[in-house]
């Protein structure tokens, strides 16, 4: 991971958007807070009073005005507290002007990521890692493919769910550059744990040559391992759900492949990328991550040595 | 007397969580045993590897193994012939009245080595454990009579019977050899 990746906490928001909720997340502990200090000091002023003989209607009438205004203390702070929320929630859904959309796809347990353009030839997909600009807002689209899911990255912003056959969205600002990590936040199944992304800020130029770079196909193989990697991925079950752009492998099944060493994790967050961790991930990816929906392929030790060679390339 | 009772409910309880394990991963060396099946002749009916047995027939009796083949079924386009078991170009499973007859040796020769008239041969594309997952879970398939463990439901609209109905399917005549 990166240097500059920031712990993963709503305490430390890094846009407007998760500012206004840490604000509004701050007052309501307050208020909350005061009222339960407020209730604790009634209480022991209570259990530490001793016990008067009953009787008296003046006595009576004191009760009733204070449980009365109490109530109307209580009914006051809850519209307050509702209009709170209500003010600090209102702008996050109203439409950004010029954002950049990006669209994203939750599968189990993975995410798919497609920077939309007017131009095709500018349409871009990749997995598991957003880069976007810092300081320009960004709509993300979310839709689901199996289960729902959701689309959590504290520093930027808060939870919205992808739900199959709906589509949400969701807009936010970084205000800073940094490595942001996010999660899926509803139950999705067996490694709904394992389903993380990360969101990456740059600066516009660095972004605009981040997206350049993506949108190139794949780098071809030069070594005879990495072509050996290459003919075996292409000829072999890999390439029925896997795409690597630049090559005759287009599935659209799995996660796109074509530049997957640039990325920092694999699979969803769990591994590293190495040529190690990519290798490891091939031979058995049902012990690594139980339930996912890539089966072992049969291949002898220099196949999968050729081909993690060729994908740890993929830069 | 009451409390012994109660001693009991508990042990009984507690006994009863023991839990399914999922076997994820099979060490090679039994991995390469599990190719060892001793067929007929004609290449029906056999008999199972010893592994098979000594590990207390998981691809029978496992529901994590089933599941794996009903997994594995869906990937490897066995319905593209053969249906949700219904028939294609490929025979139906569902009825048990099977051309190689319903013992697992067949059903793991079919796959591994193909048979005549159009089944290809998995051995290169599948791992001999994934072979007798797809064994097993084609096996409950055509089940006329109960079996301990079933894969879980589809998540979309089921075309058959379920495999975890018991029997899976009803049919009064008796299959040849069953």
């Amino acid at each position: 991971m990166d240097a500059s990746a920031t712990w993963q906490t709503v305490l430390a928001p890094m846009g407007p958007q998760a500012a206004q909720l840490s604000w509004l997340l701050w007052s309501f502990i307050a208020v909350c807070g005061i009222i339960w200090l407020l209730v604790m000091l009634v209480l022991m002023l209570v259990l530490r009073r001793r016990s008067v003989p009953p009787g008296g209607t003046r006595r009576e009438r004191r009760a009733a005005v204070i449980v009365g205004v109490s109530l109307a203390a209580s009914v006051l702070t809850i519209i307050a507290l509702s209009f709170m929320s209500y003010a600090a929630t209102r702008d996050l859904s109203v439409a950004a002007a010029d954002p950049l959309v990006i669209r994203l796809r939750g599968y189990q347990w993975w995410w798919e990521v497609t920077y939309a353009d007017r131009r095709p030839d500018r349409t871009l997909v990749t997995a598991n890692e957003i880069h976007i600009p810092v300081g320009r807002p960004v709509r993300i689209e979310l839709s689901a493919a199996d289960v729902i899911h959701s689309f959590w990255v504290p520093n930027l912003a808060g939870k919205q769910d992808l739900i199959p056959g709906r589509s949400n969205d969701l807009t936010f600002v970084a205000a800073r550059p940094g490595v942001y990590r996010g999660q899926c936040a509803e139950f999705c199944g067996l490694q709904h744990a394992h389903m993380a992304l990360l969101v990456i800020a740059d600066e516009p130029a660095a972004f605009d040559a981040w997206r350049d770079a993506q949108l190139q196909a794949a780098r071809s193989a030069e070594t005879v391992e990495q072509r050996a990697g290459r003919d075996f991925f292409t000829s072999q079950a890999c390439a029925a759900c896997h795409t690597v752009r630049g090559t005759s492998a287009a599935g659209t099944l799995g996660p796109d492949l074509t530049h997957v060493a640039s990325r920092h994790t694999i699979a969803a967050g769990l591994l590293p990328t190495t040529r190690g961790s990519l290798a490891a991930w091939i031979a058995d990816p049902q012990t690594i991550k139980p339930g996912n929906n890539m089966p072992m392929v049969t291949m002898t030790a220099d196949q999968l040595r050729a081909v993690s060679a060729w994908l740890a390339e993929l830069r | 007397m009451k409390r012994w009772h109660c001693l009991l409910l508990v042990v009984l309880a507690v006994g009863a969580c023991k839990r399914e394990v999922r076997a994820l991963r099979t060490d090679p060396p039994v991995a390469d045993a599990l190719n060892d099946v001793a067929p007929m002749a004609n290449r029906i009916n056999g008999r199972l590897p010893a592994v098979f047995i000594a590990k207390g027939s998981p691809y029978e009796s496992n529901a994590y193994q089933l599941n794996q083949g009903k997994r594995l079924y869906d990937w490897f386009n066995c319905k593209g012939c053969h249906a949700n078991g219904g028939g294609l170009s490929g025979p139906a499973l569902t009825d048990g009245w099977w051309r190689y007859g319903p013992d697992a040796v067949s059903i793991f020769l079919s796959i591994r080595d193909g048979r005549p008239h159009g089944m290809p041969a998995f051995s290169s594309r599948l791992t001999t454990e994934q072979i007798w997952q797809l064994t097993g879970y084609v096996r409950t398939m055509g089940a006329y009579s109960a079996m301990t463990a079933a894969p879980s439901r589809n998540d979309e609209m089921q075309s058959r019977p379920s495999e975890n109905r018991a029997p899976a399917a009803t049919d009064l005549r008796m299959p040849p050899s069953r």
